[in-house]
């Protein structure tokens, strides 16, 4: 059987049939081709596949494709707006936040939730936040520092309005 | 940026951006045209009679295009091993074959027995379901020690005992020995350094595919080396041309040394791709990278250090069951040989030393170099029995170390310090690192507060760990003496394209370490130009000429040292451009911040004037070949000895017995440094991990020989509140025998943090009374507590 | 990673799901996350699945006839944020934002939770201890069963074939009642090894709960009875301690031995009743 989904990923409508066994990452990877997020396990732990789900993180291995119909979607390739990196993005490169890369994506789709309900995480809130995502290069350490550059980063930039949602 | 001093700045990495993006690519991410999917029939039983493969119901299964079994591949070899350990009577180890897929028996759990290929990965997995398989179970054996006592279970009959090799290294036993009868104390500690499964966050993933037009074949690997393996493949395994069979590392996510090896998947596929005519890729899921990445440690010890009454070591006494797994993984024979007892002598003047080790076939997964590989196994031992002696004798850790220090020496002005078990250390400062430590520390502070802390009933401690390690991996000639089967040079090529631009082509790998940062440094440097116009490439045998890959924390100074023998040759031959140029004696030219200069003269030439001049030669020396273009080849004189203190502070919660990690400093000495950021990041890479191995990881086994905590939800992965923010301080005692003066940091991290982690829980239980000798790793809260109550 | 291939059908309403669930090969999926593990790996193998994400009336928190009514489909998340649940009966929000990790709270839902009942989930000992009620539904309609008597065993409730749970309906407590929720946490999953929730009303009462000790989670009479209207002091505390865990078959796993899980029970529920003070 295959099931009509709409989906907007990135700001892109797609309409697709899927099998309805088919797992939310493997359509973001296989079907459109975003292959930024990553497959690390399969029990739901490691965190490589974290992308947002209507604006909240998810781990997209742990969904199927078919219950994402009408959702919104962020992954990686779009946190990005407009040319200009997120300031996770800007943070894990000034403090050495990733080694092989292949957690990034996951870390910071994570990170960037975080910040988006919590705009001044102590640094046991951060470790908190990060329990879903596995690194097996940094010991995490130059992970917090680069999640607090963000928040130091977002701090001094200005406030945009928060979109309003309807899920 | 300025382009001179690039060496030893924190430069961001210039590969961050694409990954920060979700612009890397990885294996996985790969799809070639006419695309097929493998999936894998294994066994469920450690041990087993395969007595049928009934295809047939998958084979009709919807995608299907073929299945392979064991009988298919009756005269394709094995996967070999890089490295031959002889037995003491001078016997070569054995050697049995690892085939591409189980035939007749399976050896452990997770064994593939058949391999399954379809349209789509759904199809694949769906008819290796159907596959019905009849096996007769058989009993297993998993722990080494057992394996060698008589009537165990052999996992391959013409191995008797299961023995792949004895071997031996240091002083005459019996000089050992009577060293031992003289001391005045003797410390002994039977232990156990528990397996560890290596979990690179990316599973391993490959796709071959083959061109019958052409006959050529390119596999795509998530690999660490990717010229070992095609020549391992193509002259082993499956008998290819090489100049036929492209291999490409891309982007690597992770690799800990579980990524270096000659896997039987890669081979495989790469047979099946010929078969079919049509790509090939199969990328592990991490169930399967429980069962099938090649583990790490797993040695069972007994090891006595004897002392004289002030403290000095006299003799230390090593025997080690070492378990190989089922089959000889690529360079599973030299980890708890070469890797491991040629670093007994630790940082310490011992005189007499003596390492006995057993190499033993089990029921379970193959066993290889994981993140230091060896070397944490001989620090674990070495330091867990300084801090015992020291509890023993009533001395202080520290102290114990100051005493027994081999004293600094550069290795220029004094020679480099000859051990009893065959290395040559090259330069060392070993009281150096440990007085910065405890500088850091807060030593008397520390010991304060847990003198009151334990008057109050909680439980502090602190543990030491001195390491040394030996990377840099390896003078050839040396290794091939002991059994390499392989050269351990590298590869370096600088090709300076005609407008100046640079193109590196290195025979190292990067999957975290930063290369393309690292490297552009030096070359940047060096030559005087901007970062930007440097790019490094690496991981495709078809770009890059023959070399060796990383591992061993290797790749600066052995890759780097190619590197750079090549920039000398460019600017030897663009000073002969230069002064052809201005008119003068090549001797005469002075080559420096980009710039060649007649000596004494403000006449000068830009470099990428003279690269310019080299591809459009019209005046030009005579009898000087035109282009800007050097490849070389650097084979290290010897090892390189980076050497740390780290130090743990825990705390133990005495009702549960829970350790919470206070503190962890680590003060490494690794040579000069390139890019002290990346350094640190690799340090605190490795600190997480050996840590890891100290209080959460571990493969369990069952008596069935299953691997019953083959998933996250039962490996305890450490992740981000499992630690604080980790404490490093350096120091730089400069390698002297290659150019950079580098020694290498990927694995001192992994080498050193597990035993400051376990001493200083073994310290808290003291400091509560409990008169405890070992825990076995990985501290669970429940040992702890178990400790506090015998 | 690969389920099996199965049918899906995404429903509306209860009885919409309820219909759906007569033909006897379907299962429900929520948030997935218990389920889609189990998919991946193959250990269930369903025929059919029946999405009730989307069923609006599954969804939220809210006061109703003296009862905070939590929605099955309401995420880990949204009760962890709960103002009324904060106010009223913090174990609830407290165990919520132990559970899993941040993604997994995100979309993992309460009701999903205690249908797979898993004997180390943290959602019974707050359900357990707070004398909650499980809303189902099923064919032949409604009925409300106390949380005692909704689990009965190692991954068995009293779920009937063909039923769902639609909501959690806890009684709210009088002004000046406290909760606390401790957990030893297995360190890879997660999940408790030991959880403890414990709510003392301000008549004196305590009711205590345990999750990840026994086959399945359950209110400890033996130790409530000990220190249920007595001073929570260091004697009383002690005595609970030894009362509790009376005829309770203690699981052993290779992260704690009976001994030990049993030894933890104890350091937990001090801790917890401790909390209280």
């Amino acid at each position: 059987m295959s099931i009509k989904i709409t989906v907007t990923v990135n700001g892109v409508k797609h309409v697709d049939r899927v099998e309805p066994r088919m797992l939310l990452v493997n359509y973001l990877r296989e079907t459109l081709g975003l292959t930024g997020t990553h497959v690390g396990c399969d029990t739901s732990s490691c965190g490589a596949c974290t992308i947002h789900l209507n604006d909240k993180a998810a781990k997209s291995c742990s969904m199927l494709a078919v219950q994402a119909d009408k959702c919104r979607i962020t992954t990686i390739e779009g946190l990005a707006k407009d040319g200009e990196l997120h300031p996770l993005q800007e943070g894990f490169n000034q403090c050495h936040g990733l080694q092989c890369g292949f957690c990034t994506p996951g870390m910071i789709m994570t990170a960037a939730d975080l910040l988006r309900n919590n705009r001044k995480p102590s640094e046991q809130e951060i470790r908190a936040a990060l329990d879903g995502n596995f690194c097996r290069c940094t010991g995490y350490h130059n992970i917090v520092k680069s999640v607090q550059y963000a928040v130091e980063k977002m701090k001094a930039a200005k406030p945009k309005p928060k979109k309003e949602v309807a899920v | 940026m300025s382009t001179t001093n690039l060496i030893g700045q924190s430069v961001k990495r210039v590969e961050d951006k694409r990954f920060t993006t979700g612009r890397g690519r990885f294996a996985d991410d790969i799809v070639l045209p006419h695309q097929t999917y493998a999936s894998f029939v294994r066994s469920p039983y450690a041990h087993a009679r395969i007595l049928q493969v009934d295809t047939s119901a998958a084979k009709e299964m919807p995608g299907v295009i073929a299945i392979y079994t064991g009988a298919d591949l009756a005269n394709v070899n094995g996967v070999p091993c890089g490295w031959q350990v002889n037995f003491k009577n001078g016997d070569a180890m054995k050697e049995p074959k690892h085939a591409l897929l189980a035939a007749g028996k399976a050896r452990h759990a997770g064994d593939p027995v058949a391999i399954v290929i379809a349209e789509t990965r759904e199809q694949a997995v769906d008819a290796a379901e159907a596959v019905v398989v009849e096996y007769e179970e058989l009993p297993c054996v998993i722990d080494a020690a057992k394996a060698v006592q008589p009537g165990a279970p052999l996992v391959h009959e013409d191995v008797p005992n299961n023995i792949c090799f004895d071997w031996a290294l240091g002083n005459p036993i019996e000089e050992v020995n009577e060293a031992m009868s003289r001391a005045s104390h003797v410390t002994t500690l039977e232990f156990v350094n528990q397996r560890l499964v290596p979990n690179a966050i990316e599973p391993r993933s490959y796709n071959s595919s083959y061109d019958p037009i052409t006959d050529k074949y390119i596999l795509y690997t998530s690999t660490q080396n990717p010229h070992v393996i095609r020549l391992l493949m193509c002259a082993f395994v499956l008998g290819l041309p090489e100049h036929k069979v492209r291999v490409v590392g891309p982007d690597v996510g992770g690799g800990f040394g579980s990524k270096i090896f000659h896997y039987t998947e890669e081979a495989l596929l790469t047979w099946c791709t010929k078969q079919l005519g049509r790509p090939v890729k199969w990328t592990a899921e991490r169930s399967e990278s429980f069962l099938l990445d090649a583990h790490g440690r797993d040695h069972i010890t007994k090891a006595e250090m004897g002392f004289d009454a002030e403290g000095k070591i006299l003799a230390l006494r090593v025997k080690t069951y070492a378990n190989m797994g089922a089959y000889l993984s690529t360079f599973g024979s030299c980890i708890p040989t070469y890797l491991h007892g040629t670093l007994l002598q630790g940082l310490y003047t011992t005189p007499k030393i003596n390492v006995d080790v057993t190499a033993v076939f089990t029921h379970s997964t193959p066993v290889d170099a994981y993140r230091g590989a060896g070397r944490p196994e001989a620090t674990y031992l070495l330091e867990r029995l300084m801090d015992l002696a020291a509890h023993e004798m009533n001395m202080d850790p520290a102290d114990l170390r100051f005493k027994n220090f081999i004293p600094p020496f550069d290795g220029v002005n004094q020679p480099g310090y000859q051990t009893q078990v065959a290395l040559q250390y090259d330069s060392g400062n070993y009281e150096g690192v440990l007085k910065k430590g405890l500088g850091m520390l807060g030593y008397e502070e520390i010991r304060k507060k847990q003198k009151e802390a334990a008057n109050n009933g909680k439980l502090i401690g602190v543990g030491f760990s001195t390491y040394i390690e030996a990377c840099g991996i390896a003078p050839s000639a040396v290794v091939g003496s002991l059994g390499a089967r392989a050269g351990l040079f590298e590869v370096g090529q600088v090709r300076v394209q005609p407008t100046g631009k640079v193109s590196v082509y290195t025979g190292s790998h990067s999957h975290g370490q930063g290369h393309e940062t690292t490297f552009a440094q030096v070359v940047a440097d060096k030559l005087g130009i901007s970062m930007d116009d440097v790019e490094i490439m690496h991981g495709d045998t078809e770009t890059v000429a023959f070399g060796m890959g990383t591992y061993g924390s290797r790749s600066l100074a052995v890759g780097g040292t190619a590197i750079v023998k090549s920039i000398d040759k460019i600017i030897e031959k663009g000073k002969k451009i230069a002064a052809h140029k201005l008119e003068a004696n090549p001797d005469d030219i002075n080559f420096e911040s980009g710039k060649f200069t007649v000596k004494g003269t403000d006449k000068s030439i830009g470099f990428a004037e003279i690269a310019l001049t080299a591809y459009v030669p019209h005046v030009y020396p005579k009898d000087l070949e035109p282009g800007l273009d050097f490849s070389s080849f650097y084979d290290p004189a010897n090892f390189t000895y980076p050497f740390g203190c780290h130090i743990a502070v825990v705390e133990v919660d005495k009702e549960t017995g829970e350790v919470k990690l206070d503190r962890f400093i680590a003060v490494d000495d690794v040579g000069n440094m390139v890019n002290p950021m990346i350094v640190e990041g690799q340090i605190h890479g490795g600190v997480a991990q050996g840590i890891g191995q100290a209080l959460f990881e571990g493969a369990v086994y069952n008596e069935n020989g299953q691997l019953t905590n083959a998933s996250y939800m039962d490996y305890c992965m450490p992740r981000a509140d499992d630690f604080p923010f980790f404490e490093t301080g350096t120091q730089v005692t400069p390698c002297p025998h290659n150019p950079l003066g580098v020694k290498g940091a990927g694995e001192a991290g992994a080498i050193g943090s597990t035993p400051a982690v376990v001493n200083a829980v073994m310290d808290a239980l003291w400091s509560g009374g409990h008169n405890v000798k070992d825990i076995r790793m990985p501290l669970t809260a429940e040992r702890v507590w178990r400790a506090m109550q015998s | 990673m690969i389920p099996v291939a199965f049918d899906y059908q995404k429903v509306k309403s209860v009885d919409e799901a309820i219909a759906a669930l007569a033909g006897g090969e379907g299962k429900i999926l929520a948030g997935g996350h218990s389920l889609i593990p189990a998919l991946k790996l193959r250990l269930n193998r369903p025929a059919k699945l029946i999405d009730i994400g989307g069923i609006s009336a599954l969804k939220g928190i809210r006061e109703e006839d003296g009862e905070i009514v939590i929605g099955a489909g309401a995420t880990h998340a949204e009760i962890a944020a709960n103002k009324l649940l904060k106010s009223k009966l913090p174990f609830f929000a407290q165990a919520a934002s132990l559970i899993g990790d941040m993604q997994v709270r995100n979309f993992g839902t309460i009701g999903g939770s205690l249908a797979h009942a898993d004997p180390a989930a943290d959602w019974p000992a707050p359900v357990l201890a707070s004398d909650a009620a499980i809303e189902l539904q099923g064919p032949t309609g409604k009925r409300r069963l106390k949380a005692t008597e909704f689990f009965t065993g190692f991954f068995s409730t009293a779920l009937r074939d063909g039923e769902i749970i639609t909501a959690i309906r806890v009684p709210i407590p009088n002004e000046g009642t406290k909760t606390s929720y401790q957990k030893f946490s297995q360190p890879a999953s997660r999940f408790a090894v030991v959880g403890c929730a414990v709510i003392r009303f301000p008549d004196g009462k305590i009711n205590i709960a345990f999750t990840g000790v026994g086959e399945h989670a359950f209110r400890d009479a033996g130790a409530e009875n000990i220190i249920s209207g007595q001073a929570i002091s260091d004697e009383n505390i002690k005595n609970a301690q030894a009362a509790a865990l009376q005829n309770i078959t203690v699981l052993s796993d290779p992260f704690a031995s009976e001994e030990y899980r049993r030894h933890l029970a104890r350091v937990y529920l001090k801790k917890a009743l401790q909390a209280l003070a």
